[in-house]
């Protein structure tokens, strides 16, 4: 088993731990910080393969606005909540669900044929990151701003309250 | 050594995760949670193939791109999901999924 495998299983287990966190606990600041674990834990799996940018962006934008962005939600929305969450009668079919969704995906790994490569190194260079996503898919990037744009002033506008921005 | 099988499985779980999540919980804000956990999910089978198949240094490049419109667009997402619950919690004073069924028929 080579160091990177160790590493791997670390920062899958991270990974893994933090999303049942999210769904398991009655605490939703527990949910929260569980979360964040997740997201962190699944920026190192990008280092593992590869992804620094990815991972540098991970970091960033999940671990740094994403979580503070829900945090804030939490705050303002039902704060006598917190300690007593309860799931929807549903929850077993739920679990049968996802049961059932893990059992189909990884089968079908198993039996997949895809061309793979094992690799020790190979980082994708910034400079061809940065040239495929401002050179090739340039107008995809301006569409995406866009995008994100419209998003924004479209929630600013929800959340203004009706009568005359008051 | 790391292959692709391993990614796949760990995203593959991570997705069935966030699936329990979005269909058991009962606050918007967990389910909210939920679906960003599935996101990462489909994000690191994405750089799982890039790094680990047979591609070109091209090829894995637009992989790593695709994530980030992928992390682009659930940001959006975010935003607007935040606006939709906040106002959802001004008009009707919770964020229990059980309780707003106002879009059901």
């Amino acid at each position: 088993m080579t160091a990177s495998l160790v590493m791997f299983y670390i920062a899958g287990a991270v990974t893994l731990g933090g999303a049942l966190g999210v769904v398991m606990t009655r605490n939703i600041v527990y949910a929260a910080l569980g979360l964040l674990a997740s997201l962190i834990g699944v920026a190192g799996l990008f280092l593992l393969a590869f992804a620094e940018f990815l991972a540098l962006v991970q970091v960033l934008i999940y671990g740094g606005a994403i979580v503070v962005v829900i945090i804030f939600t939490l705050m303002l929305t039902r704060i006598e909540d917190f300690e007593n969450l309860s799931d929807n009668v549903q929850w077993p079919l739920a679990a049968v669900v996802g049961a059932t969704v893990f059992g189909l995906l990884a089968a079908s790994v198993m039996f997949t044929s895809v061309r793979t490569v094992p690799r020790e190194q190979g980082v994708v260079e910034f400079v061809s990151l940065g040239r495929t996503l401002f050179v090739d898919w340039a107008v995809p990037f301006e569409v995406a701003s866009l995008v994100l744009l419209v998003a924004l002033i479209g929630a600013v506008v929800m959340v203004r309250t009706g009568d005359q921005g008051e | 050594m790391i292959e692709l099988g391993h990614f796949q499985v760990l995203s593959a779980a991570l997705f069935a995760i966030g699936l329990y999540g979005v269909l058991a919980r009962k606050s918007a804000v967990l389910i909210l949670m939920s679906i960003e956990l599935m996101l990462n999910a489909v994000n690191l089978n994405l750089i799982g193939f890039a790094a680990f198949v047979d591609f070109s240094e091209a090829q894995r490049a637009l992989g790593q791109v695709i994530v980030i419109f992928v992390i682009t667009v659930a940001a959006a997402e975010l935003a607007l999901a935040v606006a939709i619950i906040l106002r959802l919690y001004r008009n009707r004073s919770t964020v229990n999924m059980d309780e707003i069924d106002i879009m059901k028929w």
